[in-house]
């Protein structure tokens, strides 16, 4: 599904290397997580692979079903089934989280040349997810993530989700800000639309969000590079010994 | 004081183009008005007022020629019950508009003030104006005051039941139209008033309302989309004890145009809000110019101005709220951004508070800024075209003046307008 060869990224303004020769390899139908110390380029790789401004890519490939995906814009990459949870997700005063999510998905049908949903069939999907998230009509009706808590946003970002179907999610430290109950309806939400087709790729800081949603693969990302691949006994290692232990190990 | 020369011959070569009109009743106050424009003279560049905005092509003697847009859309406020009043560069159209006549208010032509001996009218026209002149002097309303060819009278004595709409049409590529309305609100009258349209090459109009005690009044324009026009605005409103006044001008194109509103809070409890909504591409120029003075105890005043430049347009915003002694528990709210799209359009702000009370909460901003690329890339990274994201951001922007329209079908039709312009500028 994501194949990410050699990758190298640097940031645009500064003459500074973040990824240093990245591979990577998501199947349809598994979890991989990326576990990393601060500063390791966890989030430099999500949003490399969204497409965000300020990076440049000055060496290696990353394709999404065989299809390159550097040289997509952010809305295209989006329609060919990426998805990214943000680590923070952005407040848009003004436009209501309702015609956000309907002026998406249709956008996404559009460009695959899909019929848009109508009215009441998109009312009555979002309502329907929206329900086992927790979300009320209210956070519907308000302005996208304007005023919404931590945990609000969170599980804002996994209706998008869930109405968009990507073929691959990346969550971006989705774990970030949500206490113990909040992450656990995350978790049910990223769970629930797990399946045979679709990647995940999550990035976390801690083994915690990894007790809810079970990895398949887990990787160690330190000083820009994959250092280490093994199966969640990967991260309970993290957890018992800090990466220092497991980086000492590798050098 | 005689007037600096440039000024003096400039006026007088404007006064030279116009001829004031036979009104028999009315001809005390249009002769007072034309003293009040000898004595200040019209609007020069160097006049601190006019320094954002040149009034040259507004004083000038003819009007600059301005070509009629034709568009293929439908009409605004179409889609509601309404009294519909149309002129035509300026003058009267009884043929195209609906019987004036409507349970709760009384609707007659400025000329048939006199013959009909309307005393409410020939007691209102040109006083809001008069007193408006002071402390800053509003030549061009002086100028409508004197030489106004048409406008209406207008008496709400109930509670309306459906809107006014008044339609201004542009014709003629050379019209020079001078308009003056009067409208007085009775005690629990209430009543809303559309505007929409060009009106002609240049229009000079001028409003002046005056809400008794416990009237409402909603005014919400439209003012038109053809490119070359011209437009000097003026909005005089005096409020009575609760009395509410809600005005919102939506402005898309028009090379030049200026609006002030000067409102006086007279009564204790009144409502005044001010918002406006702009979007101008290229040979733009925007000017709200408002005075708000509370004069009166526990009154809310709001200004809510946004405008949305690019290709060079310029917006500009000189605000002012004056509490005065005695004015406790005033409530002054204004805040006017920009959005600029790009970096050759500019935006000028002069907001202003001026207080001689010392039990007050007014509060004021403005901002100028870029598109939030963080907003941008979060709606593109769900899929959302780079375009429509951009549009989507936009009239987010504008959300918050549009809001300021409390009827629900009026302010989609202003949204939908929005829409269209800027769905044909992607």
């Amino acid at each position: 599904m994501l194949e990410i060869k050699n990758l190298q990224v640097k940031l645009e303004d500064e003459d500074k290397q973040i990824l240093k020769g990245l591979d990577l390899k998501v199947e349809a139908g598994k979890v991989h997580a990326i576990m990393g110390p601060n500063g390791s380029g966890k989030s430099t790789l999500s949003y490399v692979l969204s497409g965000r401004d300020g990076y440049e890519v000055t060496e290696g490939s990353a394709t999404l079903e065989g299809e390159d995906i550097l040289e997509l814009e952010p809305e295209e990459r989006a329609a060919a089934g990426m998805f990214l949870a943000f680590q923070y997700p952005v407040e848009i005063p003004g436009v209501g989280n309702m015609t956000f999510l309907r002026t998406a998905v249709n956008a996404q049908r559009k460009a695959r040349g899909e019929e848009e949903l109508s009215a009441s069939d998109f009312l009555k999907e979002v309502r329907a997810k929206a329900k086992t998230l927790k979300i009320d009509a209210d956070m519907l009706k308000r302005p996208v993530n304007v005023g919404f808590s931590g945990g609000e946003k969170k599980r804002n970002e996994i209706l998008q989700m869930a109405m968009l179907e990507p073929k691959l999610c990346i969550l971006d430290e989705t774990d970030s800000g949500l206490d113990v109950d909040a992450m656990k309806l995350v978790a049910e939400g990223v769970n629930a639309l797990r399946d045979e087709n679709r990647g995940f790729l999550v990035i976390t800081h801690y083994q915690r969000l990894l007790d809810h949603i079970k990895p398949d693969v887990v990787h160690i990302l330190a000083n820009g590079r994959i250092v280490k691949t093994g199966g969640p006994e990967l991260a309970l290692e993290v957890e018992n010994n800090g990466y220092a232990g497991i980086l000492a190990e590798e050098a | 004081m005689a007037l600096p020369e440039v000024k003096q011959s400039a006026t007088e070569a404007r006064l030279l183009a116009l001829t004031l009109p036979e009104s028999g009743c009315l001809k005390a106050a249009r002769q007072a008005a034309l003293s009040r424009v000898q004595t200040m003279g019209l609007p020069s560049r160097r006049d601190e007022y006019w320094k954002y905005t040149k009034p040259d092509t507004l004083v000038q003697a003819d009007a600059p020629k301005a070509a009629v847009f034709h568009a293929d859309e439908v009409p605004m406020f179409n889609a509601f019950e309404r009294l519909n009043i149309v002129f035509v560069d300026g003058v009267f159209d009884a043929e195209a508009s609906d019987h004036l006549e409507i349970e709760g208010l009384t609707i007659d032509r400025i000329e048939d003030i006199c013959c009909k001996d309307i005393h409410w009218a020939k007691d209102l026209y040109g006083v809001l104006e008069a007193r408006g002149q002071t402390p800053v002097e509003r030549p061009l309303a002086a100028l409508n005051t004197a030489f106004a060819s048409d406008g209406v009278a207008i008496r709400v004595t109930g509670k309306v039941s459906k809107p006014l709409n008044f339609t201004y049409v542009h014709s003629d590529e050379n019209s020079d139209a001078i308009l003056h309305h009067v409208i007085r609100v009775e005690s629990g009258a209430e009543v809303t008033v559309l505007e929409n349209g060009p009106a002609a090459s240049r229009f000079n109009k001028c409003m002046e309302i005056d809400i008794a005690d416990g009237g409402t009044m909603h005014l919400v324009r439209a003012q038109g989309r053809d490119h070359e026009r011209r437009a000097a605005t003026h909005l005089f409103a005096r409020l009575g004890t609760e009395s509410v006044f809600k005005s919102f001008t939506l402005t898309v194109n028009g090379v030049l145009t200026r609006n002030e509103a000067v409102i006086e809070l007279t009564g204790d409890d009144a409502v005044a809000h001010i918002a406006g909504a702009c979007v101008g591409d290229g040979d733009f120029h925007h000017d709200d110019t408002v005075f708000i003075t509370h004069d009166a105890v526990n009154c809310e005043s709001r200004q809510v101005f946004k405008k949305v430049l690019r290709n060079g347009a310029t917006g500009v915003f000189q605000g002012k709220i004056l509490v005065k002694e005695g004015a406790q528990k005033t409530d002054g709210y204004q805040i006017s951004q920009s959005l600029l799209l790009d970096d050759d359009s500019q935006f000028l702000a002069k907001p202003e508070l001026e207080i001689y009370a010392d039990d007050v909460a007014c509060s004021h901003g403005s901002t100028s800024g870029a598109i939030d690329e963080e907003g941008l890339f979060y709606l593109r990274s769900r899929g959302v075209p780079h375009a429509e994201a951009t549009d989507l951001m936009t009239l987010a922007f504008l959300a918050e003046a549009v809001d300021e329209i409390e009827d629900a079908e009026i302010a989609a039709d202003i949204v939908s307008r929005l829409e269209g312009w800027l769905a044909r500028r992607r």
